[in-house]
């Protein structure tokens, strides 16, 4: 569906991306993981085909965006970073007008408006303008839009951004029944729930650069351990206790508020822990998940 | 590539034709609500003829205009005409093309699916005359009903007033490529004000003295009002065709400036 060798983009001076291979397959859910200003959105918007590759190959859907751009985004689904909806129209008129932009026959959008509305529950607001709808709404819409044209790959820009954890898990379902009929999907997150409940496979960028690629799993397994104690102590003692617990795991993090401890068995590190007379505040032992992952590879926490 | 089952296989993207017919459909659906926002545009040019035309026109006898005698109603009506299909094309234009290209993100949409910023151009090129054209015709009808045109040459008016919009538009959308807040849109009054006001819209041209005489005949507001007129009247000259030919070329620019000043801001 999507393959890029050497892809780069830059803008003047700067290089948002600087060269990655990608292959996304038919049917999956592929992931562009990592902080603001990886190259993620960058990366998006030339699948897309509405920004010119700098340098470096990419075709999508086996053509090439620089030749067959409007035959490329027929077929294609987006969901930009922000809600960019058609506030001067109603709930339902959005659908519609941006299928006739597909050049859909009028008779099939009003039928499949209709669909896409009980799809995303706003078939009761058709008729409302948009800027009355709450912020999970619009997102439902916004996808609901991408849909008009039975996209054959869907484009995700951070879909559940600024949403409550209700609205999140409503889009999370819609997109797992998208996916379950074929549909590909590509989105990019901050979210490592996100990238873990949805993703088959991905990739994690960091300035411009693709820093590691798999499952989530398959993630974990060779960036981290299978679990991670976390020791929470006094306020900016962090740093210098990190010394005292350093030879209990594989390796050890200090963040700002806690030390992470990565070992295949956390209950066995929080009792070497007591058993130095260090008393954590608060003690916490859990798997390994892909931010671990994220920070072992990039050195930092992914929301920065 | 092997059909997925819920997948739908490629549809031809729309025809210029039909990717213009869109976006009308879009903006007529967008003013729907709004149709009063119609009338003001419609009525200034209406209140200008009534207070300039017909009140001050009283103290004026008559009128000498390329050889003929006209009344002054006559005389600054053709030019309310010209300055309406202006003011319908400008509007658009300017502002709601520049909230639907900066804060509305319309165009970023847009440009996501199989339309091109040519599409976009020429579709809201093509809402601006529709605009300018209502408001023309109904001036046009208002012009008719005073006793105020006076050759059948009138008939080419309405086609002149498009001309005179497309002009308008796609330099007025050129030109709003370049604005970066709504504060820049001080310059639009600062063009079409004075336009309005000594394009020969109320008095003739001849009375300016030399250099000053010359620049107003360069301007595009002029060169509409000089087509307008001999139209109406009926006493045409080798000018309507300088304005002809002017008007084309400012609108056929002005259209492929805004289309590539689109591909410039929008896909980076």
């Amino acid at each position: 569906m999507i393959s890029a060798v050497g892809l780069r983009k830059a803008f003047g001076d700067f290089e948002a991306v600087r060269g990655i291979d990608v292959e996304v397959r038919r049917g999956e859910a592929f992931g562009f993981l990592g902080p603001n200003g990886a190259g993620k959105s960058s990366t998006m918007r030339m699948i897309a085909a509405v920004s010119p590759v700098t340098s470096g190959s990419l075709r999508i859907l086996g053509r090439d965006p620089a030749e067959d751009g409007p035959a490329i985004r027929a077929r294609l689904g987006v969901c930009p970073q922000e809600d960019t909806l058609d506030t001067e129209l109603t709930v339902r008129d959005n659908l519609v007008v941006y299928g006739r932009y597909f050049g859909i026959p009028r008779s099939e959008v009003a039928r499949r408006a209709d669909e896409l509305l009980e799809f995303v529950q706003l078939a009761e607001r058709g008729k409302a303008k948009v800027e009355s709808l709450s912020g999970g709404m619009k997102r439902r819409l916004t996808i609901a839009r991408s849909l008009i044209n039975r996209p054959d790959l869907l484009l995700l820009d951070e879909p559940t951004t600024g949403l409550d954890p209700q609205a999140r898990h409503v889009l999370w379902d819609r997109l797992f029944r998208l996916k379950q009929q074929g549909v590909t999907l590509v989105l990019t997150t901050h979210y490592m729930d996100e990238a873990e409940q949805l993703c088959d496979r991905l990739v994690v960028m960091d300035k411009g650069l693709i820093v590691a690629e798999g499952s989530p799993l398959e993630l974990i397994r060779g960036h981290s351990t299978r679990e991670v104690a976390e020791l929470r102590f006094g306020v900016g003692e962090h740093e210098a206790l990190a010394a005292k617990v350093e030879d209990l795991g594989e390796r050890v993090e200090v963040l700002p508020d806690r030390l992470l401890v990565y070992s295949d068995d956390g209950e066995e590190v929080i009792a070497r822990v007591h058993e130095r007379g260090l008393s954590p505040v608060a003690v916490l032992v859990r798997r390994s998940t892909l931010e671990d992952v994220f920070l072992r590879l990039t050195g930092r926490t992914l929301v920065d | 590539m092997a059909t997925v089952p819920g997948v739908a296989q490629p549809r031809p993207t729309p025809s210029a034709l039909a990717a213009t017919r869109i976006l009308l459909y879009r903006n007529y659906l967008s003013y729907r609500a709004a149709w009063y926002i119609f009338l003001t545009g419609f009525l200034e040019p209406v209140f200008y003829l009534f207070s300039i035309g017909v009140g001050v026109g009283r103290l004026i006898d008559s009128f000498e205009f390329n050889g003929e005698t006209i009344g002054y109603a006559a005389f600054v009506a053709p030019g309310m005409l010209a300055a309406s299909a202006m003011n319908g094309a400008v509007l658009d234009s300017t502002f709601n093309f520049f909230f639907k290209l900066k804060f509305e993100k319309l165009y970023d949409q847009i440009l996501a699916t199989p339309m091109s910023t040519l599409d976009v151009a020429r579709g809201e090129l093509a809402w601006s005359l529709l605009r300018g054209g209502i408001y023309s015709f109904g001036f046009l009808g208002v012009m008719a009903g005073m006793g105020l045109v006076s050759s059948w040459w009138a008939v080419l008016a309405l086609p002149a007033t498009l001309l005179v919009g497309f002009a308008f538009a796609g330099a007025a959308m050129a030109l709003t490529t370049y604005m970066r807040s709504w504060q820049d849109f001080e310059y639009v009054s600062l063009a079409t004000m004075p336009m309005f006001l000594f394009s020969a819209t109320f008095f003739p041209v001849t009375a300016f003295p030399g250099v000053l005489r010359w620049l107003v005949e360069a301007t595009p507001l002029y060169r509409s009002v000089v087509l307008c007129r001999e139209l109406t009247t009926g006493a045409l000259s080798w000018d309507s065709a300088v304005s002809v030919v002017y008007l084309v070329a400012m609108g056929v620019v002005g259209l492929l400036v805004a289309r590539r000043r689109l591909d410039a801001l929008l896909l980076t």
